[in-house]
């Protein structure tokens, strides 16, 4: 009963930084409408940053800042939402699927810089030893994680209550405009391409955040964290939620995950040793598949807010 | 020391080249970046081997490592990669091409090739596989270069294919309406051009040569099913750096792209390969976002 807890705050953890990472993509495509099919990449700027900031010196890797651990999220978002707005700077003047190209290029540099600048990403063996909040009780398993979950679950509420605002705001209002009619937006002196960049900057912010708590709360990062596997992952998440609610994304990250780990672990205990890799493949075809049919027949999501006419 | 990352540099960017003639026309044409162009790649490398697996494997002609059979299986499988396009556009992109928006298809070609290259590993897993693996003599042709006989037939393969698509799309109606429809779809419309047949034409044409695409890197290289999602970066960057639309373009960005991996490789170190097609493309977003032979829209 007590593993059942401490596996629950586990899984909602898992599955709250998830939703973490969607709720900045919602504010990139929900509403803004921009196309980010780097998601891994950026998820991994944030993740390192902390990570080497925060963790202890170690000889063939830069480090050892000893900053602590809140400082270390911040600089995580400020570092990605730069990298995010450089992006955006280089390509949103442009069509709309250069934004899509160059993200996927950023996902592909970043998972190179990981695996190979040994100097500063320690390459694939990781960034170990990054410190964890309540690192004190570590030894008592539930109580560990309910405090990790805690921190988390304050986390995703600040981020949440935060998007929420601010899609409310002018600002927000600008961003739903430009999605909608951009040339009326224009029209009325608004700056696209500054509007857009704002919003993929701090979309970006939100996901180099999570990153950093993710990094936080496992305690070790290496290069295979932050495969496609990922993008896709927080894609379906967000379509399943319902792209332009924040409260869809975050109940899409929780169901979806839910599915993943149910079917990997239903494929676990049926599917024999040599097949688990084969199995596994077909999960991934799966959500493929799922992305794809509700595109066509749900684009609104399942949780999303009711298109007025 | 050795010229011989010129003659690798050339042979990846006939790939990256090939590919990249169909990220070309789909864009130009259909509107979108098509994410799923690397898989027709891998798809269209399993089918040629599953062919030749079906002829009784390959006796080779030699001094190549190949024979009869994967030239015939080479033509069976581009008509089932253009077939597995036509069938992708029929279920998926042309159902969401009709509502207009077309980031949508975009993400439908991103959630489709997930799909497909995972297919791949459940059904072949991700071990590389060959289409022989007989060891080749490389023949000097000094200043250090060597090549073997299969790269010098998969040079003169693209040649062809190339100079075919070129005289396709100057010299024949089909080529002409193509350019016709890329550049204005509504007044092509008026003027009585078939427009599913153009579309199809573009995926049978982009599916066909990404296939030969990845039967030349099954042969010259190895068969696994993230062999296109490792292209897709230098197949975009060539598309865009030639110039969207562009099929000379789309080959001679190839070309530049495929040398400067060559080069990076032999002067800064093979692990940085992968970088080089994203530098490419962000100085070309940069500095001349039309690229090499594109029109500035108006």
């Amino acid at each position: 009963m007590i593993d059942l807890l401490g596996y629950g705050a586990f899984f909602l953890s898992t599955a709250l930084i998830f939703g973490l990472i969607a709720l900045g993509l919602n504010l990139q495509w929900g509403l803004t409408g921009l196309f980010n099919v780097g998601i891994a990449g950026f998820v991994a700027i944030g993740a390192y940053s902390s990570a080497i900031l925060t963790s202890p010196d170690t000889p063939d890797r830069i480090g050892g800042f000893g900053w602590p651990i809140v400082a270390g999220w911040l600089a995580a978002a400020l570092i990605t939402a730069g990298a995010a707005a450089f992006t955006g700077y280089a390509t949103l003047r442009l069509k709309a699927d250069y934004l899509a190209i160059t993200t996927f290029g950023v996902a592909v540099v970043v998972q190179l810089v990981a695996l190979n600048a040994q100097g500063l990403t320690g390459g694939p063996f990781g960034v170990a030893f990054i410190p964890r909040p309540f690192a004190s009780v570590q030894d008592q398993a539930v109580l560990f994680n309910f405090a990790n979950l805690g921190v988390i679950a304050v986390v995703t509420l600040a981020a949440y209550l935060a998007l929420e605002r601010l899609s409310r705001s002018p600002w927000g209002r600008v961003l739903r405009a430009l999605r909608e009619d951009e040339r009326a937006a224009i029209a009325l002196g608004k700056s696209a391409q500054s509007y857009r960049i704002q919003a993929f900057a701090v979309g970006g912010a939100v996901m180099g955040l999570a990153g950093a708590v993710q990094a936080h709360f496992i305690g070790f990062i290496a290069p295979d964290n932050y495969l496609p596997t990922l993008t896709f992952q927080v894609w379906a998440m967000l379509m399943v939620g319902g792209s332009g609610s924040n409260r869809g994304a975050l109940l899409g990250s929780i169901v979806v995950w839910a599915i993943w780990v149910g079917s990997g672990t239903v494929t676990a205990s049926l599917v024999p040793q040599d097949w688990q890799a084969r199995a596994a493949s077909l999960q991934i075809v799966a959500i493929g598949v799922m992305l794809c049919l509700i595109l066509l027949w749900r684009p609104q999501g399942f949780f999303g807010p009711r298109r007025r006419q | 020391m050795s010229l011989q990352f010129l003659l690798d540099g050339v042979i990846a960017g006939s790939m990256i080249g090939l590919g990249a003639i169909g990220v070309t026309l789909t864009y130009s044409i259909l509107r979108f970046s098509n994410f799923a162009h690397g898989d027709f790649m891998a798809w269209g490398a399993y089918a040629a081997l599953a062919v030749v697996g079906a002829l009784g494997g390959s006796t080779a002609l030699k001094p190549l490592s190949f024979g009869l059979p994967l030239l015939v299986a080479l033509v069976v499988a581009m008509a089932l990669t253009a077939l597995l396009a036509l069938v992708l556009d029929w279920l998926l992109f042309a159902r969401l091409r009709a509502r207009g928006q077309s980031i949508i298809v975009v993400m439908a070609s991103f959630g489709a090739s997930m799909a497909l290259r995972s297919l791949l590993e459940f059904i072949f897993t991700s071990r590389p596989t060959y289409f022989s693996r007989a060891i080749q003599m490389a023949t000097p042709l000094g200043l250090g270069i060597k090549i073997t006989a299969d790269q010098v037939a998969l040079l003169l393969l693209t040649l062809v294919l190339v100079v075919g698509m070129h005289l396709f799309m100057a010299h024949s109606q089909r080529g002409r309406e193509m350019r016709a429809y890329s550049q204005n779809p509504a007044l092509a419309k008026v003027v009585g051009i078939d427009v599913a047949a153009v579309v199809r034409a573009t995926w049978v044409i982009g599916a066909a040569l990404a296939c030969a695409s990845g039967v030349m890197v099954g042969v010259l290289v190895q068969i696994r099913p993230l062999m296109g999602l490792s292209l897709l970066l230098p197949m975009f960057a060539a598309a865009i750096l030639g110039g969207i639309g562009s099929v000379r373009g789309a080959v001679l960005g190839g070309l530049i792209i495929g040398l400067s991996e060559a080069a990076a490789v032999q002067f800064v170190g093979a692990e940085w390969r992968q970088a080089v097609a994203f530098v490419i493309l962000m100085a070309v977003l940069l500095i001349r976002p039309i690229g090499l032979f594109g029109v500035a829209e108006r």
